[in-house]
């Protein structure tokens, strides 16, 4: 099998290939100078195809997709997301792109800046707007993180359908159990530090959110401070941070297919946006964020300053797991092993904005 | 009839033709809108679906900044020469 890593950056996405998630061949950029801040691989079909969320600066947002690993890219000539008339709203970003489960194939969601979900049912080429969450009566509340407002995690259930979970900034989380047409906030034991009431049934800042891969009623979600776990399907959360050296960061990845492993790459503060002491290290639990383990053999040494954002850490669905990693600073690393070793992928590549694998 | 000049970066929108004869007039309005229905790729990377002029890019209607000539209602005579080019932006 080939082990492909696409690699989303401020200025072009890149995909890397291996045969032993050890060497990888690095592509130049495709789309060079385009921001992408979502990327996705669909391998339900019968070839595997690449999902890209291209964001120009100056001529706008678009979903490419292609069919033979990026030799070549097809966008349709409507767009593939865009605000019905009478909404008064464009999209400014596309932050992420979710295929749907296996009972759905042809099914992709798509999360956006503003705050919106959109569904494809013709494979990720075009996506239509999912209207009671954008009419819902919570959205004039929403807030904006320093990125945007945005929903930029979707998690569709793997076994029923008509239950998807979904995160965005800042307005926490909301999940439907009936395909979309009635959404509600579950945030329940998220605390929002930065507003008058601490403890609001919506308004948190979630950075990101993962899916247990035994349990599917069990979620992980990494908070503008604070680490959470939940047990009941999003009913309630309850903090994992004690075990980690900070409870800030951005992103929480899942083990692909077993229960209660996670990754997380904590960072000092909302202040002080760096690694703990300066160490590049990932955190990795086996027991669903009790205890959490420093991870860093074969990560740089010394004074490490760059940040992980949100997407910019993943897992493959090989065995043993596949763990990558990519920084602001332009360098991505690749562990074959679970995170007990890295080896570098790629340095001195634009800001590494997500990075998601697949074999293929 | 007016034309359209292309930017480079655009090209791939327009079959790699750097200037586009379109038939309507009247109104920078009324030249996207025909634009949209025939090179939609290309129009909405100059208009986004709500219709507003993209923020960094540029319109020139004759030499005029459209968004100093009323924007997309700026005139647009029949021989008009409509610039697109974008805005220095970016990072």
């Amino acid at each position: 099998m080939t082990h492909m890593l696409a690699i989303g950056t401020q200025k072009g996405l890149f995909l890397a290939t291996s045969d032993d998630r050890r060497s990888w061949r690095v592509s130049s950029a495709h789309f060079p100078g385009h921001a992408i801040y979502a990327v996705a691989f669909d391998t339900r079909g019968p070839v595997p195809r690449v999902l890209a969320g291209v964001d120009s600066s100056h001529f706008g947002p678009s979903v490419l997709i292609s069919d033979d690993l990026g030799e070549s890219w097809q966008e349709p000539e409507a767009a593939p997301l865009a605000f019905p008339a009478g909404t008064d709203a464009a999209v400014e970003r596309v932050w992420q792109i979710a295929p749907a489960g296996p009972l759905e194939p042809g099914v992709v969601y798509a999360g956006t800046q503003p705050s919106a979900l959109w569904r494809s049912s013709d494979g990720g080429r075009t996506y239509e707007l999912i209207r009671a969450l954008w009419d819902h009566p919570h959205r004039p509340e929403w807030g904006a993180g320093y990125g945007g407002q945005a929903i930029h995690t979707i998690l569709p259930h793997p076994a029923d359908p008509d239950r998807i979970l979904v995160a965005m900034s800042a307005g926490g989380v909301y999940r439907t159990a009936d395909g979309g047409e009635t959404w509600s906030a579950a945030n329940r034991g998220i605390k929002a530090y930065f507003l008058p009431d601490p403890w609001p049934e919506f308004g948190q800042c979630v950075h990101k959110v993962a899916r247990d891969a035994a349990d599917p009623d069990r979620y992980y979600a990494q908070n503008h401070h604070g680490v959470y776990r939940s047990t009941d399907g999003g009913d309630s959360w309850e903090s994992i941070a004690a075990g980690l050296p900070s409870d800030f960061g951005f992103p929480m990845a899942a083990h692909p297919s077993r229960g209660g492993t996670i990754w997380n790459f904590p960072l000092v503060s909302d202040g002080e946006r760096q690694p703990v002491g300066l160490e590049c290290r990932v955190f990795r639990s086996d027991d669903g964020g009790d205890t959490w383990q420093p991870q860093h053999k074969g990560l740089p040494d010394g004074p490490y300053y760059p940040v992980v954002l949100r997407d910019a850490l993943c897992t493959d669905g090989a065995a043993p797991a596949g763990v990558y990693v990519g920084t602001r600073a332009g360098e991505v690393f690749a562990s074959a092993d679970e995170g007990e070793t890295w080896s570098m992928v790629a340095a001195h590549l634009p800001d590494v904005l997500c990075v998601r694998a697949a074999g293929v | 009839m007016p034309s359209v000049l292309i930017p480079g970066v655009l090209r791939a929108e327009s079959g790699g033709a750097s200037r586009l004869e379109v038939s309507a007039d009247g109104s920078l309005r009324a030249v996207l809108d025909e634009m949209g229905e025939r090179w939609p790729r290309l129009e909405r990377r100059i208009r986004d679906e709500s219709g507003a002029l993209r923020r960094y890019v540029n319109v020139y209607v004759d030499g005029e900044d459209c968004r100093r000539s009323g924007g997309l209602d700026a005139p647009v005579p029949s021989a008009a020469e409509i610039h697109v080019l974008p805005s220095v932006a970016g990072g």
